[in-house]
């Protein structure tokens, strides 16, 4: 039974993955965890590492920024607009998902 | 009882192996204890065990008290002892099992008394012994120092005793003082001398130092104002599988994945809805360089530099000028004497060369025999100049040796170093380096009238002694082309021709002459020539400008041909011989045909090629067509550098486009102006741009796509004579430059504003659009127009057949409707095209 719990887990994970992988234009999506390390990826190694660790510093850099104003607020979305695509990061508390999107596709 | 039971009382004593045998633990009682005097913690404590008891006492209270006694275990080694005094000691610590214990044998008394405090008495010894004792001085030398440094009395110390006369004793003494200075010989002195008859070195002096540390403290606090955390990673840190699908597996995950879902989802869509990535006002093609709306602002041309040199231009008027096709900021002008001056004195011409960095000298004069009114560069090689007389006369320059003149002064350059003030002081002081010309044309064979346009072959063909182009083998120019208004058409050729005379070496020459073309000198003869009779009359058309088309090569370009166009080296003029027509190959599809204005004002559009007539013999065919569409000469007929077939004319009150290939009439012409126009030009960076300067000194600027009606932009007063020739210059993708020359023998050279030169991609489309419409309307028009002739001729043809029957009213009505829609149809083009003010008012009636 723990097992079948696990793969319920599991599955809706990749439900969701795959809810977001079928929009249009998304390029790739990376589960990181909260040190920058990915978990999931639909890319291939080499960008994967090099988003999520770059991403992971931007995300902290926002994140402060964010509560250095007001130490109530707090970071919900993050969208970095670049001439030849959009990344879209959404932070946790444990984890955060980047989808990588190009609109024109 | 001497019973000897020492060995019993040895074995007595020895019961117990935990102690020794020369010793017997025994146990006092308080009474025996104060008998003896040796209480326990009293008289012998833990630090003074030892109690020395007498054996007699011992023996006695054995007596007294037999078996009672303490001592009675111990009563035969008592009596056995040798000594008198046994040694008992206070076992304190229970050592032997009892509280006392005697010792047996002198020697174990002994050696229990004595050897501890020997022992220590050895300790003590040793600490005496490490105390230092005194040890003899060792002299190692320094007590004769001491000596020396120790003052000592060398004797006695002297005495003296002062008294009073006796009889003065007791009686009170006053004391007081003297200066020695007061009274004479109150002192003696021995003051020191330098005694001269010897003299002592000092060798060694003492001297007392101290080194100081110079010690500076200081400190230093940075503000560690920015915190921040930074870290660095090598290699990536990743997951193994396993935790990989524990984490994906874990319910924080899951959480995380439902919560963040909707946000990106709403997220995506929002990109999806209105994709911000394009600019639609820019997609719209509305930026500042693409629109031409009427509205914009022109900048006017702004005066770069004028220049002008007193010794030479001084009552001359400039013909023409020209751009150095290589060197920046090189402007050659050909100068022209006033007619009056020309038959009254003979003073030598000159073509001078300006440089940007000197405008009021020139650099390099070019010398010629007569007043030159058109001359060219080569473009294969700059450093030949050809040009042609006012006498007719074709003359040769090569400054290839002079060049150094003109490349040597860099504009606004930095090197102002001695060497060029005094090259410039030279110059002043000497002429400027003239080069004479290197071949002049024969004075039979040239024209008859002044040339008055000249114009090379690209080096892409040459022409044959029979008139057809060729194949170009060297990829030079060799080959140019003159006209002049005596009707001829002159092909000429650098090369040796057949048939030579020998030179005639003239034999004063003054001044350097290059020996490039010797071959040529003073029996150059045209290659062939061609005249221009007129297509309906008898007579010629006198040429004034010509263009003809820039052929590139379109067949295959070979390795070799590559290495010779690369290839900088000038070739020897002399070697090259004219190649017989045979062995060149005719290039087919190079356009032999050239548009030319004549004096009269009729552009005629003419073949070169000469035809055969029957008899064999070539002449030149008749031109093409004409039109006459200029009132006065034609001063310019220049193709524009953007489309190959478009041909800007300019006669004296208006100009007029042509396309090559629409042979039915120009397409667009310009409404005369008031002021005559005397020179113009296209504009080198925008298709629809071109200039034209006028009599009264201004400039014009057109931009076709702005409107036709008139000028985009007047500027006024740009000389304050007539204009004779612009031309333009592009000197870098900043610097456009406008060179227009006047009646007073000056150069001005213009910036062309940005607005004006900078040029868009879509412009050149949309131009090429723009004369299609306007070849389209044309085509259009006359389309019309034959259709209205038909349907006169057919109203005429009708009214003729039914004259004696109709009225001469009726015979309007056949004719009224189609007139009607015909002024329909008119109307709704003027309008349609004045919404797209394109609209041309046809001032000039056109002959058909």
């Amino acid at each position: 039974m723990l097992t079948d719990a696990h793969c319920c887990f599991q599955a809706e994970v990749e439900e969701t993955l795959k809810r977001i992988q079928g929009q249009k234009g998304v390029q790739g999506i990376i589960i990181v965890n909260s040190e920058g390390i990915p978990i999931k990826t639909t890319l291939d190694n080499s960008s994967t590492v090099q988003y999520a660790g770059l991403i992971h510093q931007l995300v902290m850099k926002a994140r402060s920024t964010i509560r250095n104003i007001d130490p109530q607020n707090d970071l919900t979305f993050l969208r970095v607009r670049s001439k030849k695509n959009e990344i879209m990061i959404a932070p946790d508390k444990d984890y955060f998902l980047i989808v990588i999107q190009n609109p024109s596709d | 009882m001497p019973v000897k039971k020492r060995s019993a009382a040895s074995s007595a004593s020895s019961k117990g192996k935990r102690h020794p045998d020369d010793i017997f633990p025994m146990v006092l009682t308080s009474a025996t204890q104060e008998l003896f005097g040796c209480l326990a913690d009293e008289d012998v404590t833990g630090e003074n065990p030892h109690k020395l008891l007498r054996k007699d006492d011992i023996i006695q209270d054995i007596k007294t008290r037999a078996a009672v006694s303490d001592f009675s275990p111990v009563k035969q080694i008592v009596l056995d002892y040798p000594e008198d005094e046994l040694l008992l000691v206070f076992d304190r610590d229970f050592v032997y099992g009892q509280c006392f214990y005697l010792v047996v044998t002198p020697e174990a008394k002994d050696r229990i008394l004595n050897p501890p405090v020997l022992q220590t008495e050895e300790v003590f010894k040793n600490e005496v012994n490490k105390t230092p004792e005194p040890q003899p001085w060792i002299p190692q030398g320094s007590e004769r120092e001491v000596d020396a440094e120790a003052d000592t009395e060398t004797r006695e110390k002297l005495r003296y005793k002062f008294s009073r006369v006796r009889r003065n004793f007791g009686s009170p003494v006053c004391f007081s003082d003297r200066n020695t200075a007061d009274a004479k010989d109150g002192y003696l002195e021995c003051a020191s001398y330098q005694d001269s008859r010897f003299s002592i070195k000092q060798m060694q002096r003492d001297c007392g130092m101290q080194a100081v540390p110079r010690l500076q403290s200081s400190s230093a606090q940075t503000q560690w104002k920015f915190q921040r955390n930074v870290f660095t990673q090598y290699v990536p840190r990743q997951l193994s599988d396993e935790e990989k699908e524990n984490v994906l597996q874990s319910d924080s995950l899951k959480k995380f994945c439902t919560s963040v879902t909707p946000r990106i989802l709403h997220t995506l869509q929002q990109v999806q809805i209105a994709n911000v990535f394009v600019d639609s006002w820019k997609a719209l093609g509305a930026g500042v360089e693409d629109g031409d709306w009427a509205g914009k602002v022109y900048e006017d041309l702004a005066l770069y530099q004028a220049f002008t040199d007193q010794k030479y231009t001084n009552n001359k008027k400039i013909s023409t000028v020209n751009w150095h096709p290589t060197i920046y900021g090189v402007i050659a002008v050909a100068l022209m004497k006033e007619k009056e001056e020309r038959e009254s004195e003979s003073t030598p011409s000159f073509i001078l060369f300006y440089s940007f960095s000197d405008p009021s000298n020139s650099q390099l004069l070019l010398e010629c025999p007569d007043d030159i009114c058109a001359f060219e560069f080569c473009p294969s090689d700059p450093n030949i100049i050809v040009g042609g007389c006012i006498n007719g006369q074709v003359v040769l320059w090569d400054i290839s040796a002079h060049v150094i003149h003109l490349q040597g002064t860099e504009p606004r350059s930095k090197k102002v170093s001695i060497d060029t003030d005094t090259y410039d002081l030279d110059d002043n002081k000497e002429k400027t380096p003239t080069v004479h010309y290197s071949a002049l044309s024969a004075a039979e064979s040239s024209h008859k009238a002044p040339i008055t346009d000249i114009q090379w072959l690209p080096p892409t063909f040459e022409v044959t002694r029979t008139g057809s182009p060729a194949e170009n083998k060297y990829k030079i120019s060799v080959q140019f082309v003159t006209c002049s208004p005596d009707g001829w058409i002159m092909f000429w050729d650098l090369r040796v021709q057949k048939a030579t005379r020998q030179p005639v070496i003239d034999a004063k020459q003054t001044t350097p002459r290059s020996d490039t073309f010797k071959h040529l000198d003073r029996m150059w003869k045209p290659l062939f020539r061609i005249s221009l009779p007129k297509i309906n009359t008898s007579g010629e058309y006198l040429p004034l400008k010509f263009s003809l088309e820039h052929y590139t090569c379109s067949g295959n370009k070979t390795e070799d041909d590559d290495e010779i166009n690369d290839s900088s080296e000038v070739p020897d003029y002399s070697q090259l011989r004219l190649p017989s027509a045979k062995t060149l190959t005719a290039l087919e599809d190079v356009n032999t045909k050239l548009y030319i204005g004549t004096e009269d004002g009729e552009i005629v559009y003419a073949d070169w090629k000469p035809v055969r007539d029957e008899s064999g013999r070539q002449h030149s065919g008749k031109p093409l067509h004409c039109y006459r569409v200029h009132d006065g000469m034609v001063n310019t007929v220049q193709r524009s550098p953007f489309f190959k077939d478009i041909i800007l004319t300019m006669g004296s009150f208006n100009f007029a486009i042509w396309k090559e290939g629409v042979m039915e009439d120009l397409i667009i012409q310009s409404p005369s102006s008031e002021q005559i126009c005397t020179a113009a030009c296209w504009s080198l960076s925008q298709p629809a741009v071109f200039f034209i300067g006028k009599k009264d000194g201004s400039i014009e600027v057109w931009n076709l796509l702005e409107k036709t009606s008139g000028p985009a932009q007047v500027q006024a007063h740009v000389t304050d004579a007539k204009i004779t020739c612009i031309k333009p210059w592009t000197a870098s993708s900043k610097q456009h430059f406008l060179a227009v020359t006047d009646d007073q023998g000056l150069v001005r050279v213009l910036e062309i504003p940005k607005t004006l030169h900078s040029s868009s991609r879509s412009k050149g489309s949309s131009v090429k659009k723009y004369f299609q419409l306007e070849e389209d309307r044309l085509h259009f028009y006359l389309q019309k127009v034959d259709e209205w002739e038909k349907l006169k001729k057919e109203a005429e043809e009708a009214k003729k057949r039914t004259e004696p029957e109709k009225s001469p009213k009726e015979k309007d009505q056949p004719t009224v409707p189609s007139v009607q829609e015909w002024r329909d149809h008119q109307m709704l083009e003027e309008s349609v095209l004045k919404e797209h003010r394109l609209w041309t008012p046809p001032a000039n009636t056109q002959d058909t």
